[in-house]
């Protein structure tokens, strides 16, 4: 038998708007991947979807915008009750207009 | 075990944090040093990306603190149980989410400066930044290593990521990484990755090495240095043969191909200089592609703090030069653990436990140094590392396996075909191609796509130019001024506490 992951408590985020519940005490990538969404950025230059790459925080490949700040790396940080998550487009700063 | 209570960052009254002893990193060796330093009557400042203790070997969280996906998990308790309680005393400050980028050693003798000892500069908390700085007299470097990647077709597709990444939604998030996973690269680590995937539920459709590792059997001596790690690879192996997952030895992932997400691979039989064999190409399907081609140790802050760095035995990476003690060619500044060179976990506790008493002797405490018994047992463990160098080599037949639209550097995006191009506009060296294609310009500073880029062009230089190695791969790769990006917001912040005579450390160039 597998050695299956025992059930654990689900926190609420939002990601762009929609209200997500994902397991408690995970890193924000690892919520999109147990969400069934491997990829989340989306680059500037070719517009491809990126996800998880290093995970832990070398290849900055993961980022998004949380509560309102750029850039975090979704592979080293925890998802906390209540999050407000955006995925990033291009540069990141869209809303900038630059 | 609730959320890991980090210190909280900053100090009363602004400024710079004083203490004893810095510690970067708090894997395996930085928790090592950091405990035997705060033994030895040190204060110790720790500051670490992640938001716990433990490295990315013992990385852990809140669901998968039983151990279950760990190696080791004993010695870990044991070790944060005595890192808590330096903590809980005062004797210890952890700093977790600090991103340091820049370490200013002492002035030399004779040369003014506003500070006789280091400066630690650091981006502090990843969701909301600041600028921390702490003030020492020792600092011990134990910022460990990265998982070296081979750009292939399809690399960037999401559900294609690092081996260690795979383990670390495990081992730190519980979280399986996809349901049909596909194990590539070459290394020991790729065989207890798989293990707790498949262990997890995962369905590990093959484990791919690149090399054939019946190669221990030619290097008797490292063989019999080594023998308690046999097992350990045996048991893998064992495991993996209950789980019905196949290993295919020779072999390689060459491609990865998918609409928006991995759908499949392709894997191919290799030649003995890694080319992929006519014919021997075919399709996997797998919803995850944990790949990893070894280890480079990470020594940026060690390069720009400006301790001699060696090249790896692949002639392009770095690892720092150490004594005895663990000590660079920087008085004070100490490099412990993948630092010094690809070792392991029980490498890096032991040259941890060695800097943390060499660091608290360089402050003034009553230390013996290590003794001889510690001395040997770290050279047997060295030479196991250099085995698995020996072992599991990455010859540059691998470039073969590209396509021009495929992206090499992945930060700014530019493919085989832009980098041949430069080097066909003239540019003779990686260097160059850089200045004119961008390879390595971006977020992750060339770590990803560093190595790969010198073999590339090393591989397409016109026959009869001679090898460019101080080029292809300079020590300046590695050594930046900033270590990590810095926020502008977190830069400025640096530079008004310094205009306001807060921080007399600053670096200069701020």
């Amino acid at each position: 038998m597998p050695d299956q992951p025992s059930p654990r408590p689900h926190v609420d985020i939002s990601v762009d708007g929609i209200r997500w519940s994902v397991p408690a005490g995970s890193s924000i990538a690892a919520a999109f991947v147990a969400s069934g969404h491997p990829g989340w950025r989306q680059t500037r230059r070719r517009a491809e979807p990126r996800g998880l790459g290093c995970g832990m925080g070398v290849c900055f490949d993961c980022l998004v915008t949380v509560n309102g700040t750029r850039g975090v790396r979704a592979c080293l940080t925890d998802v906390r009750e209540g999050d407000v998550i955006t995925t990033e487009r291009g540069s990141g700063f869209a809303g900038l207009a630059i | 075990m609730p959320a890991w209570p980090s210190d909280p960052r900053g100090t009363p009254g602004g400024g710079p944090r004083h203490s004893d002893v810095a510690v970067i990193g708090a894997g395996p060796a930085g928790m090592s040093a950091a405990v035997v330093a705060a033994q030895a009557g040190c204060g110790v400042t720790v500051l670490d990306l992640g938001e716990r203790p433990g490295g990315q070997y013992w990385r852990w969280g809140p669901a998968s603190d039983d151990g279950r996906f760990h190696h080791g998990w004993t010695a870990f308790r044991g070790l944060r149980d005595s890192f808590a309680g330096h903590q809980a005393a005062g004797r210890i400050v952890h700093l977790a989410g600090h991103a340091v980028f820049h370490v200013d050693p002492p002035p030399a003798a004779g040369e003014s400066g506003a500070s006789p000892r280091f400066t630690v500069h650091a981006v502090a908390g990843e969701r909301e930044r600041g600028y921390a700085a702490v003030e020492v007299s020792a600092v011990v470097v134990a910022t460990g290593a990265y998982e070296r990647q081979l750009p292939i077709p399809g690399w960037t597709l999401p559900g294609v990521m690092a081996a260690g990444a795979a383990q670390a939604l495990l081992k730190g998030s519980a979280v399986v990484a996809g349901q049909r996973v596909v194990v590539a690269g070459t290394g020991p680590f790729l065989l207890p990755v798989a293990v707790g995937l498949a262990q997890a539920g995962a369905r590990v459709a093959a484990v791919v090495e690149a090399n054939q590792p019946l190669g221990y059997l030619r290097q008797p001596l490292g063989l019999a240095r080594s023998w308690r790690k046999l097992p350990e690879a045996a048991g893998y192996l064992a495991r993996l043969a209950r789980h019905r997952v196949p290993v295919l030895r020779r072999h390689a992932v060459v491609a990865a191909h998918g609409d928006g997400r991995l759908r499949s691979v392709t894997v191919a039989r290799l030649d003995p200089a890694w080319a992929a064999v006519p014919g021997s190409q075919r399709t996997l399907d797998a919803d995850v592609l944990a790949v990893g081609y070894g280890f480079i140790p990470q020594v940026e802050l060690l390069g720009e703090a400006g301790a001699q760095l060696r090249r790896g035995p692949d002639g392009r990476t770095f690892a720092a030069d150490a004594d005895a003690d663990q000590q660079t060619s920087v008085p004070g500044l100490f490099a412990a653990g993948e630092t010094t060179g690809i070792g392991g976990a029980d490498l890096s506790c032991l040259e941890g436990q060695v800097a943390g008493r060499a660091a608290a002797r360089h402050c003034g405490h009553q230390v013996p140094p290590a003794g001889p018994a510690i001395g040997r047992r770290r050279e047997a463990l060295r030479r196991f590392g250099s085995l698995l160098d020996a072992v599991h080599p990455v010859p540059p037949g691998w470039t073969q396996w590209l396509t021009g639209d495929t992206v090499v550097c992945r930060c700014e995006e530019v493919t085989l075909a832009r980098l041949l191009a430069a080097v066909d506009l003239g540019a003779d060296d990686a260097r160059s191609v850089k200045l004119l294609a961008r390879p390595g310009m971006g977020w992750c500073q060339g770590r990803i796509c560093g190595a790969a880029v010198a073999a590339i062009v090393a591989g397409h230089r016109r026959p009869g130019r001679p090898d460019r190695d101080d080029l292809d791969f300079p020590e300046s790769a590695v050594s930046r001024p900033l270590a990590q990006p810095v926020p502008l917001e977190v830069l400025a912040q640096a530079a008004q506490e310094r205009a306001t005579g807060d921080m007399a450390g600053s670096p200069d160039h701020l």
